[in-house]
């Protein structure tokens, strides 16, 4: 019975693979799809890059809905997390963890941070640093962007941490819920401004256009890597970023 | 020259495959998560190779980094788990 379960599944596979090869071996060769249609309108969009143009003007709806999705995404994962420690759930390691005196970094199945990692992580920082400011500007006219830049931040922080998180710097929690949500907000805001000059939304167009979108992404590069990190900083079970908890604690113990 | 691009995507595209179903079959956690990292690497390289640049620098950053970060520190965490509700012990891969 198992056999025959596993021999029509394989089947099944099979089938949807050969699919999948048939499909992927029946388009055209040549065919363009609408980047004819983009780079017709490339001067309009204020940027130089097909790619940044898509994302951040002609598309611009799609990265929007997908920032808010991640800010969401950060905000559950946070808020679950926080509700949990003060349900007193956290126990355990966790508990030993934020009532020791010197919480040090995530237990990963890896070794402890020596000298190589700390060594490497005061490096590579300022080079990190400088790579996501590059491809966040280098967007406009070359691969690159808000993404790949807020990633790079985000693992600079994570790497931080892997060393010893206290030396990410302690902020308030309406900071951070602002830094979240800062990437959304300053997207939709410039996203309405069009509209107030009879333009549609989030239609961004004019010699202001590439100045726009350069400040949308900066702003959404800040959003995604602080999603990212806070992803990781939760996953943890770090004492976290949070001044907030940290005065709790003191006048709790 | 062209010969050599193709024996290299061939390559590439072989170990993507190998990967992919290493990452999968791995009973020990650990060695899935290094395997799925180094998935997203080559993956890099292949969205590099159909000449997607973009793609390639978010695969890489989130693709084999981040993802990997993520999926690490959650195996610590299931891992030092308190092992009192037994309704979650069947998630848990049987090689521990």
């Amino acid at each position: 019975m198992a056999i025959l379960k596993r021999t029509g599944f394989a089947v099944l596979v099979m089938l949807l693979g050969a699919g999948a090869g048939a499909a992927v071996l029946s388009l055209p060769p040549e065919w363009n799809g609408l980047s004819d249609t983009v780079a017709a309108r490339l001067d309009e969009s204020g940027v130089t890059n097909p790619v940044t143009a898509v994302l951040l003007n002609f598309r611009g709806y799609d990265t929007l809905l997908e920032i808010c999705v991640l800010m969401l995404a950060a905000f559950a994962v946070g808020s679950f997390v926080s509700e949990r420690r003060s349900a007193g759930l956290g126990t355990g390691r966790g508990a030993a963890e934020t009532s020791g005196q010197g919480h040090r970094g995530v237990e990963l199945p890896i070794a402890r941070p020596g000298r190589v990692l700390t060594g490497l992580v005061r490096l590579l920082a300022p080079w990190i640093i400088l790579v996501s400011g590059y491809l966040l500007w280098v967007g406009s006219h070359a691969p690159g962007g808000a993404f790949q830049a807020g990633a790079l931040l985000a693992s600079l922080g994570v790497l931080i941490v892997l060393c010893d998180h206290r030396l990410l710097p302690r902020t308030a929690s309406w900071l951070r819920r602002v830094l979240l949500a800062l990437g959304f907000w300053v997207f939709a805001g410039f996203g309405l401004v069009p509209l107030m000059f009879g333009q549609a939304l989030l239609q961004f167009s004019g010699p202001a256009a590439g100045w726009v979108i350069l400040g949308i992404e900066t702003a959404c590069t800040v959003s995604i890597a602080m999603v990212l990190l806070l992803l990781f900083v939760c996953n943890a079970r770090l004492p976290s970023l949070d001044a907030d908890a940290d005065r709790a604690r003191g006048t709790g113990a | 020259m062209n010969g050599l691009l193709w024996l290299f995507d061939g390559l590439l595209v072989a170990g993507l495959a190998w990967l992919a179903w290493w990452a999968l079959a791995a009973t020990d956690l650990f060695k899935g998560i290094v395997l799925f990292v180094v998935f997203g690497l080559l993956m890099a390289l292949a969205w590099a190779r159909l000449q997607a640049p973009d793609i390639a620098l978010a695969e890489a950053a989130i693709g084999a980094g981040l993802t990997g970060a993520l999926l690490l520190s959650t195996l610590a965490r299931i891992s030092s788990a308190p092992r009192s509700p037994p309704a979650q012990r069947d998630d848990r891969s049987p090689s521990e």
